[in-house]
Parts: structure tokens; sequence; C-alpha cells
């Protein structure tokens, strides 16, 4: 059976892996290799790292990062962050990513998700999501690392981003990001459910059965988490164990 | 030296192809090669592939080195990998391209509309993340593989060959379908070795060392 997969999240910003609180209030976390080869080996699925203040200066610092990752781990990588044209997928792609993820040049060119999605396969693409709740059911996509409002309702996004070739959709709510106070599961069960893409939820995973409920109650086919793996709260292992033992499908390494 | 050619024609992570053989064989000599001639002169060849499958053949095809593939093919230990296993079979259901012919058999897409999972969800397509492979006959690349192992997949196509005894692994999404075909000197996997940590390495370690 195709197992729910756990990602925890990297943060990257200036060559170090650093977590906020509603995408603020920056805290350092390591060295994003070596974080990157422990999750590894605790059994993680995928490896999600985000260039957080992607601009041209940290660009090749990036590239650089996920070279060095990709030379010695051997699980699928995701790269987001200031990816502006279908050039920038090539070179996340010769870097060693796996898939690419994009967010506010989704919003700012959907023709973006389009066009490289047909030259590199939708597979690679991912469009990730920031969402805020801004009435019961209905939630807002922002973009800009939260800073701006779009307008655009997340749901329908969800499904004209499936419609332009996304792969997978990387779901994040920023009313939960960085709070441990759990995942939106009425949001993410409403993309799910509205979509025949993968979802993987983000943000606001406090402890272990936050992430059973995102699979469980949200339907996500895979989780993503960063400060409780990071600051040693818990191993990818033991949630993967906690999972597996509430009848989850997990791949126990 | 064992010289092995991950065939670069343009589509493809070649690197984390090279990069896993690398790992597993550091005595062989890995290239990332487009050249008739380091196909000629290799000892193994892994052809890799992603995207759409027409466009990998077409790819292929403008690459100049389709021919070198097919003489190499006939004699030499040849793994494909994803659209690079797919490309191996007669046709493709997607936008109707036609493969290599070197399996026979066809490539179809999934039809999971309206199924549901066992937890009530729906089937996504592509299949996206670890799934288990039931190894369906016994083979040299299976060795220190547990049957059952998870490996990764990304996919929304997979083969089925014609005739049943070039399958060697069967994973079930939705209905069971085959990720692992081999004939002779040929091995292919739906699935990315290079991409499923510790078994996947194997096999690659395995396919480094095999003697058709």
């Amino acid at each position: 059976m195709l197992a729910k997969r756990i990602i925890p999240c990297l943060d990257v910003t200036d060559g170090r892996v650093v977590k906020g609180v509603n995408f603020t209030e920056l805290r350092d976390a390591g060295d994003p290799v070596e974080i990157a080869r422990r999750y590894d080996e605790q059994g993680a699925d995928e490896l999600t790292f985000l260039d957080i203040t992607a601009t041209s200066d940290n660009r090749g610092l990036i590239l650089h990062i996920i070279e060095a990752v990709a030379s010695q781990v051997f699980i699928p990588l995701t790269v987001g962050g200031g990816v502006r044209e279908v050039a920038d997928v090539r070179r996340l792609l010769n870097a060693g990513a796996d898939k690419i993820s994009m967010n506010s040049s989704a919003v700012a060119n959907p023709q973006l998700v389009y066009d490289a999605s047909q030259k590199h396969g939708s597979q690679c693409i991912v469009v990730a999501i920031d969402a805020k709740q801004v009435s019961p059911g209905k939630w807002e996509v922002f973009t800009h690392g939260g800073r701006k409002a779009t307008g655009l309702d997340a749901i329908e996004w969800a499904r004209k981003m499936e419609q332009l070739g996304a792969g997978e959709i990387l779901l994040t709510s920023m009313d939960r990001d960085g709070t441990k106070s759990g995942f939106d599961l009425a949001l993410t069960r409403g993309v799910s459910d509205a979509i025949s893409i993968p979802v993987i939820a983000s943000g606001g995973v406090g402890g272990l059965q936050d992430l059973a409920d995102g699979v469980k109650l949200g339907r996500a086919d895979a989780v993503l988490a960063a400060s409780i793996f990071h600051y040693g709260q818990h191993t990818v292992q033991e949630a993967k164990q906690f999972l597996a033992a509430q009848g989850i499908p997990m791949r126990l390494a | 030296m064992n010289k092995i050619v991950v065939v670069d024609y343009g589509m493809g992570n070649l690197r984390s192809v090279a990069q896993a053989l690398r790992a597993v064989a550091p005595e062989a000599d890995v290239k990332i090669s487009g050249e008739v001639a380091d196909i000629e002169n290799a000892h193994r060849i892994v052809l890799p592939g992603q995207g759409a499958m027409p466009d990998c053949m077409r790819s292929l095809r403008e690459s100049g080195v389709q021919e070198a593939l097919m003489r190499a093919a006939e004699t030499k230990p040849l793994m494909g990998v994803c659209i690079g296993e797919q490309m191996l079979f007669d046709v493709s259901e997607e936008g109707d391209a036609a493969g290599l012919g070197l399996l026979p058999g066809k490539v179809v897409r999934f039809q999971l509309d309206g199924m549901l999972q066992e937890d009530g969800s729906r089937f996504k397509v592509p299949q996206m993340g670890w799934n288990q492979v039931r190894q369906t006959a016994s083979h040299p690349l299976w060795q220190g593989i547990p049957d059952n192992s998870y490996f990764y997949f990304v996919h929304s196509y997979f083969v089925q060959p014609a005739q049943a005894a070039h399958v060697v692994g069967e994973t079930e999404y939705g209905k069971p379908f085959a990720c692992a075909v081999a004939r002779d000197n040929i091995f292919a996997t739906q699935f990315h070795p290079e991409k499923s940590a510790a078994m996947g390495l194997q096999l690659y370690k395995n396919f480094v060392h095999w003697q058709p």
C-alpha cells in the first residue's frame, strides 16, 4: 500500500536552517547538510528546503546546499523559494532537486506552472499555497512569505493549479504556522477532497497526534513539520511508529 | 574497470542516478554521457527518464544515441528507470508514442477515478511516494532486498508487459501493476532506486555486479 509520507522541512536563509513563528522571528536551527543527513538516517520520506529569503544574492547558495545534500542523501528533495522562471526550475533540478515548489511566482504568473510542467513533467512541479482563514470555511491565498493578500480562494486556486499541471500541493495554514496548535484540518480536508493530486499538509504541528490527524482527518497524503524535529522533541522514526500504531500506512525503515 | 554510462539525452535527473551508482561502486567509472562512443565502450548502461514519454522518445531520437543504445541492449546489462523503463516497451497511451520495442507490451495510465483508498480518501494521480514491491519472480537484482520493501514512485503511467514472464515485481495502487520487469540482460523499474534510500542503493549495487 502507498505509505503516507513524513517530510521534515528545512527553512534556509544565508546557508543556515532557521525556524520562524507566523513567518517571522527567525531562530537558528543548524547546518542544512548535517540536518538532512540526520533526517535521512531517521527514515524521513522526503526533505523540503525552502529558501525563505530568496534573493538573487543567495540563489547560488541554495544551489550549493542542494548539491551538497543530494550527493549524500538518497531520498527525494523538494526545493522552493524564489523560483521565477522555467530556467530556475532547470537549474534546481540540475543541482539535484527532484521537485520544485513555486508560490508567489505561480500567483504572479500562472503560465509558469503550465510551462514548467510541460517542460519538466508534472511530477516535479509543486505549488505551495499559503492560506489564511477569512471566514468560516473560506481561506485566502497569500504570497511573499505571507505578507501580500491575493484575493484568491485557496480551494479554487488549488483546483486551478492542478489544471495547469501542478503535480502536488504544499498547503500551509498561516494561522497555524509556528503555533504548535495542529494543522488547519478543515482547510487540509477541503483542498485534499477537491483535487486529484497529492496534498502535503503544513503549518502548526506541535506533537505527533497532529501529524496523525493531518492524515486521518485532513486526508493529507503527506505531512510536513519543522520544529518538532529540529529541536529534538521527536525523531522522524518516532513519528512514523506513532502513526503506524494508529493504522496509518508508513514506511518503517 | 567497470564502465557505466548513464545515458544523457536531455531528460531526467541524471545526476541523482550517477551519484547513487558512485555511492555503491566507488571503483567504477560512472559517466553521464550522450556520446555514441561512450555507450559503445560502456560495460553497463542506465537509461533514466522523467517527464512525458513522447518528449523523452523525441529527445532520444534527436540525441543521435538511440541506435547505439539499441545495439548495447542486445548484450550489455541495461537498466531502465521510470520513463526509461516505459520507453523499453512498444507503445505508450501517453501521446500514442512509439517506444523502443525491446520488451513487448504497452504503457497505460492509471484509471482510478471514483475509486477510494481503504481510509476513504481518493486515489491521487500521480502516485507519489513510497510503496511496497512484491517480488513476483526471483532475480539476481533482488539479492539482499527483502520482499515487500518500500521504493519511491512518482508516475501517472505504468507498463503492461505482453508476456507475464517479463514481470519480476508488482505494486498495488488501486490494482496490482508491474513495477519491475526483466529479460536476459535487461532490468527496469518504474520506481526510482536513486531516491529509495538503502533498498534502492542495494538494487544499483546488484546491477553494478550483475553478470547476466
